[in-house]
């Protein structure tokens, strides 16, 4: 079975965010990146069904020569080859389409994604990939299930209320939302092989044009400072603290 | 024209008659579409939220869930409509119909938005990115735009007297449009509000000291008629499902009252509360984080608290 999985090096979801003078971008001085999370459950997951099915895990960025440090992580995972799109795309449309044209010279049987990259938080790229190479999608999948031989699979998938659940044929995209698996740390060995590894460097087809335009970054509006009370008993708090959401906040 | 898809079961979600109200905030015609079995339900009701025109698809192809399907039926509506913008609610469902139609129509999508403004003639979508660390404020500029619009950002629609017109589409679907059919469905813990469109949520945190004591959590929430949220802490730690959980990793909620107890605040878990109108927090540590951001906090030990809120509730409501 061929897996394609891809990911992107994205800020640590820890770090302090500041804009750039510019008020285009994040100031990226410093900032320490890694893998994004939710892309680590769709390495694990594609590791996992190689472990069952056999065949090749191949991951896949789109973003400039720093994001090799992210294939490498998963590299490191347990992953077999890495590819980085090289391009500077203006929006999740032309990531979807350059990541979509680069996957069809792989013809794989899944593609695993994460459900969101965290810095853009778009949840947009599984499923313009699927529309793009016209696949069938499961999105925030927390169970997945995949038999290579009859090109088929079963997924859950997060909604509200509960897990909805879908059937589907491969090839096909899937997202990966927290709770598909527990993905592993890298081994040492790991470590070493994907220091040595190639990385394929395509670059980007952005054959379409972009769909959105960035006016501005702005920073959350900052809250004022809170009314906290001190020094109450556990049962007087709780009683002046529902008063004042009652009368003060008009809250309940 | 704008578009708003619906969505519902047996009625239609709150977050639809938000999209219907920041539709019509936007002036100019509105119309809606609704998609599947419940499909004349949901379009009687959109019928009298000041839309102009409703669209129906109904068939044994949309019996069930299938996100190409439904693909499929809003463009044939965004065709028939002549709409140049298409909002959804951001909801599981929303985000992914929204995001693969982008890809149909080569559309710019702008994701989870929480405001729009007007810019002389065009319209700015602001979102939060970073996890709310800040914003984006974008413009559409493909012919046809999409948004999502995240729950509890948006005002509902005011009823109209008059009842807008409901009409029939007829969709050509192909057979590659149901291969991702929903099959099945399992129900979540209980039948508590739904996280992302609650106006008030209680949450609790590792400072509830074990899962024996989160009753005191519903309690109180049941009384407040609030759902029940969960840091990611005593989610790793099996005292609540993942469903549960609010952050960067589990749900981003709006509620108009945010109620944190025992939870520290890590910038991962504000991620996904930090646009709540009104914070409160309860903690034994005068020094958590959650309290730069609480609007309302008491220095205490919340298994002692909420029972003397859940009381007080009762006494306010009775
Ligand atoms: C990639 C990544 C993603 C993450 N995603 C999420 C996410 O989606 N959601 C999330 O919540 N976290 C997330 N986290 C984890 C986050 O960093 C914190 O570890 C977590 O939020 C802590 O949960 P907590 O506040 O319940 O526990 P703690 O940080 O242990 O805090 C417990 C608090 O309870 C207080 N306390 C103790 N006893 C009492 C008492 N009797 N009464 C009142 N207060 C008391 C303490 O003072 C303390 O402030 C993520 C982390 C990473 C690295
Ligand atoms: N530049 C990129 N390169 C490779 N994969 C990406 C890229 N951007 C997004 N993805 C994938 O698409 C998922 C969803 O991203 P997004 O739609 O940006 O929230 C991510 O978790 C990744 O798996």
């Amino acid at each position: 079975m061929q897996t394609v999985v891809l990911i992107k090096q994205v800020p640590d979801t820890a770090t302090r965010i500041k804009i750039g003078p510019d008020g285009k971008d994040i100031q990226r001085d410093g900032l320490t990146l890694v893998l994004n999370p939710y892309d680590e459950y769709a390495v694990e997951e594609a590791l996992r069904l190689r472990e069952q099915h056999g065949g090749t895990v191949t991951v896949m960025t789109l973003g400039p020569a720093r994001a090799d440090e992210a294939l490498r992580s998963a590299l490191a995972m347990g992953a077999d080859e890495a590819v980085r799109v090289d391009g500077k795309p203006q929006d999740a449309l032309q990531v979807g389409w350059a990541l979509a044209q680069a996957i069809r010279t792989l013809s794989p049987d899944l593609i695993l994604c994460g459900k969101q990259a965290v810095d853009d938080d778009q949840a947009e790229v599984g499923a313009l990939v699927a529309e793009f190479l016209d696949l069938p999608q499961a999105t925030v999948a927390v169970a997945l299930s995949v038999d290579p031989a009859a090109h088929s699979a079963s997924a859950k998938r997060e909604v509200e209320g509960g897990l909805q659940q879908l059937a589907f044929s491969l090839p096909a995209v899937v997202t990966a939302q927290k709770g598909l698996n527990e993905p592993r740390y890298p081994s040492l060995p790991g470590i070493m092989k994907a220091k040595r590894k190639e990385i394929a460097v395509l670059s980007a087809d952005l054959g379409i044009e972009p769909g959105l335009e960035l006016v501005r970054l702005t920073p959350p509006e900052a809250r004022k400072a809170g009314t906290v009370l001190k020094d109450l008993s556990g049962a007087d708090a709780g009683a002046e603290l529902v008063r004042l959401l009652h009368e003060d906040a008009k809250a309940i | 024209m704008h578009l708003v898809v619906l969505e519902g079961d047996d009625r239609l979600r709150k977050i639809s008659h938000e999209a219907i109200g920041a539709a019509r905030a936007l002036g100019g015609p509105v119309a809606a579409v609704a998609v599947g079995k419940d499909a004349r339900k949901l379009a009687e009701e959109a019928s009298h939220l000041g839309v102009s025109q409703v669209l129906t698809v109904e068939g044994p192809e949309v019996s069930a869930y299938a996100v190409r399907a439904w693909v499929r039926a809003v463009e044939t509506a965004v065709a028939k409509s002549g709409a140049t913008l298409v909002l959804f609610g951001a909801t599981s469902q929303g985000k992914e119909v929204a995001a693969r139609l982008a890809g149909r129509l080569k559309a710019g999508l702008a994701a989870d938005v929480t405001a729009i403004s007007q810019d002389g003639g065009a319209l700015v979508f602001r979102r939060p990115i970073y996890a709310g660390k800040a914003f984006a404020e974008v413009r559409l500029i493909s012919k046809v735009g999409i948004a999502t619009l995240r729950p509890n950002a948006f005002s509902p629609a005011a009823k109209d007297a008059e009842a807008a017109q409901i009409e029939p589409l007829a969709v050509s679907f192909e057979a590659k449009d149901l291969d991702g059919k929903a099959t099945g469905f399992e129900a979540g813990s209980g039948g508590q509000v739904e996280l992302t469109e609650a106006e008030i949520i209680v949450s609790g945190g590792r400072g509830l000291k074990g899962p024996e004591n989160f009753h005191l959590i519903e309690e109180l929430a049941k009384e407040l008629g609030a759902a029940v949220g969960a840091s990611r802490a005593v989610v790793d730690a099996g005292w609540r499902p993942h469903t549960e959980q609010v952050g960067q990793t589990g749900k981003t909620v709006s509620p108009a009252l945010y109620i944190a107890c025992g939870i520290s605040g890590a910038v991962q878990h504000m991620a996904g509360m930090s646009s709540s109108k009104l914070i409160v927090a309860i903690n034994k540590d005068p020094e958590a984080p959650i309290f730069q951001v609480a609007d309302y906090g008491v220095v205490g030990d919340a298994i002692e608290v909420l029972p003397a809120m859940t009381e007080a509730v009762r006494q306010l409501r009775a």
